[in-house]
């Protein structure tokens, strides 16, 4: 058990022996690969839009095009690229949900909410539209 | 009625214990961008430990160190405080284990960053598990991961620095107190 604090009275002067080097390599291959591991998953793959609470349209993210929903104040655009969407323009006076511009991950939202409209983006797994503690 | 007898062990123990504790107290000061990504200083203390006076000294000196540094930053009991521990006994097991591997090819650097890596890994679980009931936690894993790398190799350097430097002096245990207080 106390074979460690033996040896380590003869401890090299450098202080990475060939084994850190290992683990250090081995740590960052574990980091690079846990970027792709856990942060794919939050990507979206489908935009949900809605009016009046309806689902209007569920498109494939990988697509590109554009949309126009009629809503109570008039036609709201939205824009479908690879990987992304938005809301292009709104009738809506205060235009937060143009503002919010390219939404990408799973769970983000634009809501129009004066024209009745939301753009919505979904991923592989159904996440939660909120989470409070 | 027994006699409680304070042997040079507990000494050394409750001394090396109190310089983690600093540690900790300077850690929990150092600003940090992303809540939870520390420098975990006081990981340094419990390398030497683990070294110098093997893994049950180690597991003293941390899991005081976690309850009296709780206390001093008055998370003792609160989510902070569960995570602390989560995270030092994580460590401390995977100390356990990585400490048999053959000292002329792993020194302190690979055990700091075994400790690290578990320490984060205990962490995420124990979030997931009951603080964040949701995979969305996992999202935090990359650069979580990314500075127990960084942090566990930076404190097995000054752990190594500090192991060959008290080894060439003084192999005994810090001062020892004149009068008990």
């Amino acid at each position: 058990m106390e074979s460690r604090g033996v040896e380590s009275k003869t401890l090299p002067h450098s202080p990475l022996l060939p084994g850190d080097w290992l683990v250090v390599l081995a740590g960052a291959l574990l980091v690079g690969l846990s970027i792709p591991a856990f942060w794919r998953g939050g990507l979206g793959e489908r935009a949900i839009i809605r009016q009046e609470g309806q689902v209007f349209a569920d498109v494939d993210l990988r697509s590109r095009r554009e949309l126009e929903v009629a809503g109570p104040l008039g036609v709201t655009r939205i824009a479908i690229e690879p990987g992304r969407a938005r809301v292009v323009s709104d009738p809506g006076p205060r235009q937060y949900c143009v503002r919010q511009g390219w939404l990408t991950r799973a769970g983000e939202i634009a809501i129009c909410a004066p024209n009745r409209v939301s753009l919505q983006i979904a991923g592989r797994t159904r996440l939660y539209d909120s989470l409070s503690y | 009625m027994t006699q409680l007898t304070i042997t040079a062990e507990d000494r050394r123990v409750a001394w090396l214990a109190t310089a983690a504790v600093g540690l900790s107290l300077v850690d929990a000061a150092i600003p940090t961008p992303l809540p939870g990504i520390k420098p975990g200083l006081a990981n340094i203390v419990t390398l030497i430990v683990l070294l110098r006076h093997g893994w049950g000294s180690a597991v003293w000196v941390s899991l005081l160190r976690v309850l009296a540094g709780g206390l001093l930053l008055g998370h003792f009991l609160a989510p902070g405080f569960f995570l602390s521990l989560t995270g030092a006994i994580a460590s401390l097991l995977t100390l356990g284990l990585a400490r048999y591997l053959p000292a002329r090819w792993f020194g302190p650097v690979s055990l700091s960053v075994f400790a690290a890596f578990a320490h984060i890994g205990g962490q995420l679980l124990l979030a997931r598990a009951w603080l964040i009931p949701h995979d969305g936690i996992f999202l935090l894993t990359p650069p979580f991961a990314a500075a127990a790398l960084v942090f566990g190799i930076l404190n097995g350097l000054i752990a190594a620095k500090l192991l060959v430097e008290t080894t060439s002096e003084n192999p005994s245990c810090p001062p020892q107190p004149s009068a008990s207080p």
